[in-house]
C-alpha cells in the first residue's frame, strides 16, 4: 500500500488547485511596538510538492506553521487550503479542516503516553469522520506503512525516538490529509533516527503526499524538492 | 447520536486509563451515594414499620368506625342494629368490615375463673389491623360455624393457662355458669411488656355461646362496626351511615369516626429531609473533591487537549468529553454506591430493627433513582469547571515544545 492509497486521490493530484496558498498573509502580535511575526507573504504549494521552510530561531517559522495548520489566524491576507478560503471560517469549520485536510508532525512527537501506538493513530480517525468500522484497518495500514506493524500494542514510552516519530507520521497520514505539516521533525532525534524519518518523508513524497517541513537544519531542508528560507518574518525562495 | 456514543466511549477510555485517580476521586462519591440511597431506603422501611404499627393500633387507612349507644328503654333491640349493619355493608358493597366489641369474659384458668379482656371480632379484622399471629392461625370465615368457640390469645393468656406453645391442642372453659370448652387456635405477641391476658374471639361465636348478665337491658353494649374503605369515599359515606343506621334503629345514638387525621407515616416529613440533607451534604463534599482532582487533571492534560484540538477536536467536543468523563465516572460511582446501599439495606435485620415488618417493602426504586440522579448531577456540576478550563486551552501554547 502506498500513501496515495491512503490519500485516495492519486489521479486528481495534478489538476487540483494548490493545496496551500497564502495571499498577502501577515501576522502581527499586539505590543508596543507591535511585533511583525510574518510580513505580507505569498506562498503556493501544489499537490505532491515537498517544500521545506528553513530559518533560524525567531524567524517566524512557528508562526507560519500555526497559520498553515489553522491553529492561528492571519492579521491580514487570505489563506486558501485546498482552494478554500479560510479567513471567514468559524472554529468548528477550522477544526473540521484540521481533522480532514491537515496532518501534523511535531518535534516532540506529542503522542499520548497512556495510549498504545495503535490508539494514538486511531485518535486522528476519531475527529476526521472515518467510519468506525474502517478505523482500525486504516490505522494498522498506516502503521505498516511506517514500518511499525510489530509495535501496535506498545506504549509510546517504550519506543525509540525514531519509532515515536514514525508513529506520529502514521497518525498524521491516517486520515488522508491534503498536506502533512512537520515542525522540526528531526529536532529530537539522533542522526540515525533522523535519517530514517527523512527517508520515510522521501518515500511518502514519492508516493504523492504533499509535505511541508519547517526546520532550522539546512541538511533536513536540503531533502526537500523545493526550499524556502524565512528570516525576520519574510519568506524567500531558495533557488 | 453516533457522536455522543463516541464521546461516551472516549470518556470511558480516559477513565480506564486513569484508574487510580478516578478511583480516589470517586470513593467519596460512591460512599455519599450509598449513604443517600441507603438513608432514603431505610427511611422508607422505617416509614413502613411506623405505618404498620399505626395500622395495628388504629386500623389501615382509612378505617371508618360506627358506634351506637342505646338511649333508653324504648330503644330498638340490638338485633335490629346487627341487621342494619349487615344491610349497609351489602348496600355499599364494603369488602373489608368487622364488628369489634371489647368486653370481659370469664375463663377458667388453672388458678381459677378470671374475667379476661376479650375482643369479639370478625375474621376481616386480622387483615384490617395487620394482626400478626406468631403461632397457629387467625380466624377464617368457616370458623363462624365451628362447634366450639375458637380463640386467638396473647402470650400472657397462654402463660396463665400454663402452656408454652400451641404444639398440643389447647382448650379452656369460657363462661362461668354454663361454660363451654373453647379451643385456642392462634397466638399473638403481647402488645406491651406486662400486658394482661387477652383473647380474640369471633363475634358471632361469642354471642352464641356466652350471654353476659349485664348484656340485657339499658346501656347494653353494642359492637363497633369497622370498615376499611378507599379514602375518596369516606366523606360521602360517613354521613349516610349515620343517618341510615340512626333511622333504622330508633332510640340509638349513632356516631362515626375515621382514622385519617391520625394517619400518615411519621417519617415522611422533617426527619426524612434531615436524613436526605445529611446525604446531600456528604455528596457535595465528594463532588468538591472530584472538582478538585478534575481541575488538577485537566491542567496536567493540557498538552493532550492541545493535541486533540490540532487533530480536529472542536471545543464543543473537548467540553463534552471532559464533562462526560466526570459524569461517566460519577455514574459508575453512583452504581457502586447504590449496590452498596442495596447490600447494606438487605443485610439489615429489618424485623429486629423496625419491630416486625409484615410487608417488608422491596428496595425502593425511587431511592436508587435518587442516588443515581444525585451522582449524575454531581458529575455534571463537577465537570463543568474543568470542561470550561479545557476549552480555554490555547492549542498553540498546549503543543509548544
Amino acid at each position: 500500500m502506498t500513501v496515495l492509497d491512503l490519500l485516495g486521490a492519486a489521479e486528481e493530484v495534478h489538476d487540483r488547485a494548490p493545496v496551500v496558498e497564502l495571499r498577502g498573509v501577515t501576522r502581527q502580535f499586539p505590543g508596543d511596538p507591535p511585533v511583525h511575526a510574518l510580513h505580507p507573504t505569498d506562498l503556493t504549494v501544489r499537490a505532491g510538492e515537498y517544500l521545506s521552510v528553513v530559518g533560524p530561531s525567531g524567524s517566524g517559522k512557528s508562526t507560519l506553521l500555526h497559520l498553515l495548520g489553522l491553529l492561528d489566524s492571519p492579521t491580514d491576507g487570505e489563506y486558501l487550503l485546498d482552494g478554500r478560503p479560510t479567513s471567514g471560517a468559524g472554529e468548528r469549520e477550522r477544526a473540521a479542516l484540521r481533522a480532514t485536510r491537515i496532518g501534523f508532525v511535531f518535534q516532540a512527537f506529542h503522542l499520548l503516553p497512556h495510549r498504545t501506538v495503535l490508539e494514538n493513530v486511531l485518535l486522528a480517525t476519531v475527529y476526521s469522520g472515518v467510519p468506525r468500522a474502517e478505523r482500525r484497518e486504516r490505522a494498522v495500514a498506516a502503521l505498516e506503512r511506517v514500518g511499525l506493524a510489530h509495535r501496535l500494542d506498545f506504549l509510546p514510552t517504550v519506543l525509540s525516538g525514531g519509532e515515536r516519530q514514525r508513529t506520529a507520521v502514521a497518525r498524521a497520514v491516517v486520515a488522508r490529509p491534503a498536506v502533512l505539516l512537520a515542525d522540526e521533525p528531526t529536532g529530537n532525534l539522533d542522526s540515525a533516527s533522523s535519517e530514517s524519518v527523512l527517508a520515510l518523508f522521501d518515500e511518502l513524497h514519492a508516493e504523492g503526499l504533499t509535505l511541508l517541513v519547517i526546520t532550522h537544519d539546512d541538511e533536513v531542508s536540503a531533502r526537500a524538492q523545493r526550499r524556502v528560507r524565512i528570516a525576520d518574518g519574510r519568506l524567500q525562495e531558495i533557488a | 447520536m453516533t457522536g455522543f456514543v463516541g464521546a461516551l466511549v472516549e470518556a470511558w477510555d480516559e477513565l480506564r486509563i486513569h484508574k487510580l485517580r478516578v478511583l480516589l476521586a470517586l470513593i467519596g462519591v460512591a460512599v455519599a451515594v450509598a449513604a443517600i440511597t441507603g438513608v432514603t431506603a431505610a427511611v422508607q422501611m422505617l416509614s413502613q414499620a411506623y405505618q404498620e404499627q399505626f395500622d395495628r393500633d388504629m386500623g389501615r387507612q382509612v378505617t371508618v368506625a360506627v358506634d351506637a349507644w342505646a338511649q333508653g328503654e324504648q330503644s330498638a333491640p340490638p338485633a335490629a342494629l346487627a341487621t342494619e349493619y349487615a344491610r349497609v355493608l351489602e348496600r355499599y358493597d364494603i369488602t373489608w368490615a368487622s364488628r369489634d366489641l371489647a368486653t370481659q369474659v370469664p375463663f377458667r384458668f388453672p388458678d381459677g375463673t378470671r374475667p379476661t379482656e376479650v375482643r369479639a371480632v370478625d375474621p376481616d379484622l386480622g387483615t384490617m389491623q395487620r394482626i400478626q399471629v406468631v403461632e397457629g392461625r387467625w380466624f377464617d370465615d368457616a370458623d363462624v360455624d365451628a362447634l366450639a368457640p375458637l380463640l386467638v390469645v396473647n402470650r400472657a393468656f397462654l402463660d396463665r393457662l400454663g402452656a408454652s406453645d400451641l404444639s398440643e391442642p389447647l382448650t379452656v372453659q369460657l363462661g362461668d355458669v354454663t361454660p363451654v370448652r373453647s379451643r385456642v387456635v392462634g397466638l399473638v405477641e403481647d402488645r406491651w411488656r406486662g400486658a394482661p391476658p387477652e383473647a380474640y374471639v369471633l363475634y358471632d361465636q361469642l354471642t352464641r355461646w356466652y350471654t353476659p348478665d349485664a348484656a340485657a337491658g339499658f346501656y347494653q353494649p353494642a359492637p363497633t362496626l369497622k370498615m376499611w374503605v378507599p379514602p375518596e369515599i369516606v366523606d360521602d359515606l360517613t354521613p349516610r351511615l349515620r343517618s341510615e343506621i340512626g333511622a333504622a334503629v330508633p332510640g340509638w345514638e349513632v356516631g362515626t369516626y375515621d382514622n385519617r387525621s391520625t394517619g400518615g407515616a411519621a417519617l415522611d416529613g422533617a426527619t426524612r429531609w434531615v436524613a436526605l440533607g445529611v446525604g446531600a451534604f456528604a455528596l457535595l463534599l465528594g463532588g468538591l473533591g472530584l472538582v478538585n482532582i478534575a481541575l488538577v487533571t485537566v491542567r496536567y492534560r493540557i498538552r493532550e487537549i492541545g493535541i486533540r484540538r490540532s487533530f480536529g477536536a472542536t471545543s464543543g467536543r473537548v467540553f463534552v468529553g471532559v464533562l462526560l468523563e466526570s459524569v461517566v465516572a460519577t455514574v459508575v460511582a453512583g452504581l457502586v454506591g447504590v449496590v452498596l446501599a442495596v447490600a447494606a439495606v438487605k443485610a439489615i435485620p429489618a424485623d429486629v430493627m423496625f419491630g416486625g415488618l409484615q410487608d417488608r417493602p422491596p428496595f425502593p426504586v425511587s431511592a436508587a433513582l435518587i442516588g443515581m440522579a444525585c451522582a449524575t448531577g454531581v458529575g455534571a456540576l463537577a465537570g463543568i469547571l474543568p470542561a470550561t478550563v479545557a476549552v480555554r486551552v490555547k492549542v498553540i501554547d498546549a503543543i509548544r515544545y
